[in-house]
């Protein structure tokens, strides 16, 4: 009748206290769910270098030339600053679709200023970023305070700033920007220290090379000195020569870089503003509390407010924090074109949103980095160049963009299925 | 052994790198009520997986053998075919359809295409009645109570010609008069030949109705109790913890000091219903080093209360008087209510009190981040510091302060929302049902933190729903009804009869 197994009674802990510990404690475990987890984290990144290298054989080689280089950066670059912001909404758990309205009437706001008016560009500069913040202000306003959903808000939100837009431009561009503003957004440094020779690789600018190991000694003591604190606090790190090994890629794929950009025309403006935003906007998202605090908001809202998070005031400055992102991209778009014209920005908002999620954010909310949000955005940058080069239609580039957006989303989905299933 | 409608032999299923069940045996007679007990891990809902196919064939060894087939499930479907139908603790109803529509959901009535709406209210009415449901069929899911959706769930079962019913916790979120109106049911369906499978860790409920008893731990078979044994509350428990368990309760002396948080005349309107009043006028006092416990009944107002006196992180048009150390303080928001010493550790500590997919370090610094940071940097070495002095002075059993919350069992979670608490350095800790859903051992773990809190000064407010909890851990308890405080009974005075005597004053 009853069904005892005899195995059963005797190879139970002795202690009761082990029961409630379940499948955490045991090693085997342990091991395969930072496997997966890295496995995760890193896809992204490997899937950057397999796309990489796959056009760089598809174009001969063209892929990595250093004009095809500072062409990626320079051309990606307004979608990129656009989806530093996006990915701490995102991170948040909100969504901006106004993004692609908003870079095109701060574009305007700032070629009326300069052109119309004659304001000085470091001050026009200055004003336009001024509106985007209000303007992501008002948009944080009836998000956070007044709790209607942010797909909501921004959605009228890219019709009225696209309306704007029209209004002050009326059907026409306005232009052309003063220099100073074209070499932000086209410019490359100045050769200060002249030229050296590296070789079979030619001439190469010297100022941009300095920059290049200034950043990546930075790298490498940055790393350094996590390590031996981590260490010091009785953290897990990797082993030495992994250690070494993966600084090693970092410091060579920089330098890399560096040397083909040197090799050309020296460093793009742009360039040097996404590394200070990257950097910048990464230290945000994982060491200052207001980072910490878009996460909790993100992961579980109800949480955040019962641990004293004043969502609503997150909510907004992350809004706020998007305007200004997107007023420095809508002037930079601009001063790329020469001038602001109506139908600036279009889709900008679908590519930053992409970015994001190829990137390894969760609809959610709650997941995402900052740099993950730029590599996705480099993906898709790198398979625009890519079937450009190789003379592929825009449709079908459009067709590749949309499979890959489906594909990384899929592959995140599958992971964390399978790390549910794992239970 | 003709006799039995389910055998499960040698059942072992492994995940990678864990072994979640180790050849268990289950046999289930036919007709009977069947209990499965355990601690939370234990295996119980693996094993239930197993049986319903949701894992399927192929993906877990050892052999199932239902009404005298053996069987080999790819999927839910196939075993609701067979006549086993699972009721997770969860509901799975659609709130916005009709009691009809979700009997009847993916199993319509219908001819050809078309819905026989006639038919389905016709049938569903029935059914209804069969559960002793008196509500229309046509009343939407989201109007009636948990308990009614309980019995729409099981009607669902019977519309599938069910042969083995099994009930996941059906009585976590009833209250009693719907729990008794429940085994009711059971028994009466068991008179009507369906065999019942319920997975409780309400022993008392188990006691009452279970014909025999499998008890599961670490993910074997530990015993079959039969009811004709003699079973008792201490053999089940005894046999899930693998101990015998004489003192529920760690001892302790409690050192009372001075009075912390004084709350008067404490009045708190519903958001959602206006004009009513949550909590009527109350007035209670904690003092240091005291543990003080708060009875009710459900909807009596004591996550309220507490959640009012919160930063009025609950409620609306509140008024009443705080007071902290003696002095007269205002709390506008949960951040008032930190920075002043007082902490709340949610009842829901998955929808409330954890970010799930967050790890162990970020959830303890949640709430006391600023302590852990300069000029708005946080200084990740010292919260790495914190959590992992935390998981050993509480014990929380992970790989280390970087694993994933979600990951946690109960005990450990909570363990974790007490740690996030702790980490405020408060000198008010109200802690809302701090043992929910949490298997015995964990309590006791929880017990020794609560006592040794007191012990280091700081005041303690326990609500909870177990009268036996607060009789074990308090020092003194008060009773609310209907946001009224009706009674303060000290320590040696309370028993179960007194407090539930309280609890129910100004109810018909």
């Amino acid at each position: 009748m009853s069904s005892i197994s005899p195995a059963g009674v005797e190879a139970g802990p002795k202690d009761g206290k082990e029961g409630g510990s379940g499948p955490p404690r045991r090693p085997g475990r342990v091991a395969l769910g930072s496997l997966s987890i890295n496995v995760r984290q890193s896809g992204i990144y490997i899937a950057f270098a397999l796309i990489v290298v796959l056009f760089t054989v598809l174009t001969d080689g063209a892929m990595l030339q250093p004009q095809n280089i500072s062409n990626i950066i320079v051309q990606n670059s307004y979608i990129l600053i656009l989806a530093v912001g996006m990915i701490l909404i995102i991170i948040a758990g909100h969504i901006d679709l106004s993004v692609g309205s908003v870079v095109a009437v701060t574009g305007a706001v700032a070629a009326v200023l300069m052109v119309d008016f004659g304001v000085p560009w470091p001050l026009a500069l200055l004003i336009t970023l001024v509106v985007g913040g209000l303007i992501g202000a008002w948009q944080g306003f009836w998000i956070a305070y007044f709790g209607i959903p942010s797909f909501i808000v921004t959605l009228a939100g890219m019709l009225l700033f696209r309306a704007l837009t029209l209004t002050v431009l009326g059907n026409q561009g306005i232009g052309p920007f003063p220099d100073a503003v074209r070499t932000l957004s086209n410019g490359f440094t100045d050769g200060y220290l002249g030229n050296i020779g590296l070789g079979v690789l030619g001439g190469a600018d010297l100022f941009s090379l300095l920059v290049g190991l200034m950043a990546v000694a930075g790298m490498v003591a940055a790393q350094w000195r996590t390590r031996t604190a981590r260490a010091g606090y009785g953290q897990g790190v990797d082993p030495l020569p992994v250690f070494v090994l993966k600084t090693a890629a970092g410091a060579a794929l920089i330098m890399a870089v560096v040397v083909q950009l040197a090799r050309f025309k020296n460093l793009p403006w742009v360039l040097v503003l996404l590394a200070v935003l990257v950097l910048g906007y990464s230290l945000l998202a994982n060491r200052s509390v207001f980072g910490r605090r878009i996460y909790a908001v993100g992961g579980n809202l109800q949480a955040a407010v019962l641990s004293g998070i004043k969502v609503k005031s997150v909510v907004f400055w992350i809004f706020v924090n998007m305007g200004v992102l997107a007023a420095m991209a809508g002037i930079i778009f601009a001063g790329r074109l020469n001038q602001a014209g109506p139908t600036a920005g279009n889709s900008f908002e679908l590519d930053a949103i992409a970015a994001a999620f190829i990137g390894g954010a969760a609809v959610q909310g709650g997941v995402g980095k900052v740099v993950g949000a730029i590599t996705g955005g480099l993906i898709m940058g790198v398979i625009n160049n890519g079937m450009s080069l190789i003379g592929s239609p825009s449709e079908r580039v459009m067709l590749v963009k949309g499979i890959v957006l489906l594909a990384a989303v899929a592959f995140d989905v599958w992971t964390k299925r399978r790390a549910g299933a794992a239970r | 052994m003709s006799d039995h409608i389910l055998l499960m032999r040698g059942i072992t299923k492994t995940f990678p790198g864990v072994t979640a069940l180790q050849d268990v045996n289950l046999s289930v007679r036919r007709g009977e009520i069947h209990a499965i007990c355990g601690e939370n891990g234990a295996g119980k809902s693996t094993l239930m997986k197993v049986l319903s196919g949701v894992y399927p064939h192929g993906s877990y060894e050892g052999e199932i053998v239902f009404d005298g087939e053996p069987c080999r499930f790819g999927g839910i479907r196939d075993s609701e075919h067979a006549g086993i139908v699972i009721i997770h603790q969860e509901l799975a109803l659609c709130p916005q359809l009709s009691i009809a529509e979700n009997i009847f959901l993916g199993n319509e009535r219908a001819s050809r295409w078309l819905i026989d709406w006639n038919r389905t209210n016709h049938e569903a009415a029935r059914l209804m009645e069969r559960v002793g449901l008196r509500e229309s069929p046509v009343t939407q899911v989201a109007d009636i109570g948990v308990g009614k959706q309980q019995l729409v769930e099981i009607a669902k079962a019977l519309s599938k010609e069910v042969k083995l019913l099994i009930l996941d916790e059906p009585t976590a979120a009833l209250n009693d008069e719907d729990s008794a109106h429940l085994l009711d049911l059971l028994r009466g369906l068991r008179d009507t030949g369906i065999t019942c499978v319920i997975i409780s860790h309400k022993l008392n409920e188990i006691i009452e109705i279970a014909d025999s008893i499998t008890i599961l731990r670490d993910g074997r078979t530990v015993d079959t109790l039969d009811r004709a044994d003699g079973v008792t509350e201490e053999r089940i428990i005894a046999g899930m913890v693998g101990r015998d368990l004489e003192h529920r309760f760690p001892p302790h002396e409690p050192r009372i000091g001075a009075e912390v948080l004084r709350v008067e005349d404490w009045t708190v309107h519903s958001p959602t219903q206006p004009g009513r009043k949550v909590v009527d006028g109350a007035s209670l006092t904690l003092r240091a080093g005291e543990i003080v416990g708060l009875a009710g009944l459900m909807g009596a107002g004591r996550t309220e209360l507490a959640m009012s006196v919160f930063g009025r992180a609950y409620g609306v048009n509140i008024s009443g008087r705080l007071y902290k150390d003696g002095r007269r303080i205002e709390l506008r928001s949960v951040r008032d209510a930190i920075d002043h010493g007082i902490a709340y550790a949610t009842e829901d500590r998955k929808r409330y009190g954890l970010n799930l997919i967050e790890d162990i370090k970020r959830n303890i610094s949640a709430a006391g981040l600023p302590g852990l940071a300069r000029h708005g940097w946080v200084n990740e070495m010292e919260e790495y510091r914190v959590a992992e002095g935390f998981r050993r002075s509480m014990n929380i059993k992970a790989p280390g302060v970087t694993s994933t919350v979600g990951k946690l069992s109960g005990g450990n979670q909570q363990k974790v929302v007490l740690s996030k608490w702790i980490h405020t350095d408060p000198d008010v800790l109200i802690l809302d049902e701090p043992t929910r859903g949490i298997d015995v051992g964990a309590k006791y773990e929880i017990y020794t933190i609560i006592n040794r809190l007191a012990d280091e000064g700081k005041a303690i407010l326990v609500i909870s729903s177990e009268l036996p909890e607060l009789l074990g851990l308090c020092d003194r308890i008060y009773t609310l009804s209907q946001g009224r405080i009706t009674g303060e009974v000290p320590r040696e005075e309370a028993t179960q009869e007194r407090l539930m005597y309280h609890m129910t004053i100004g109810q018909e």
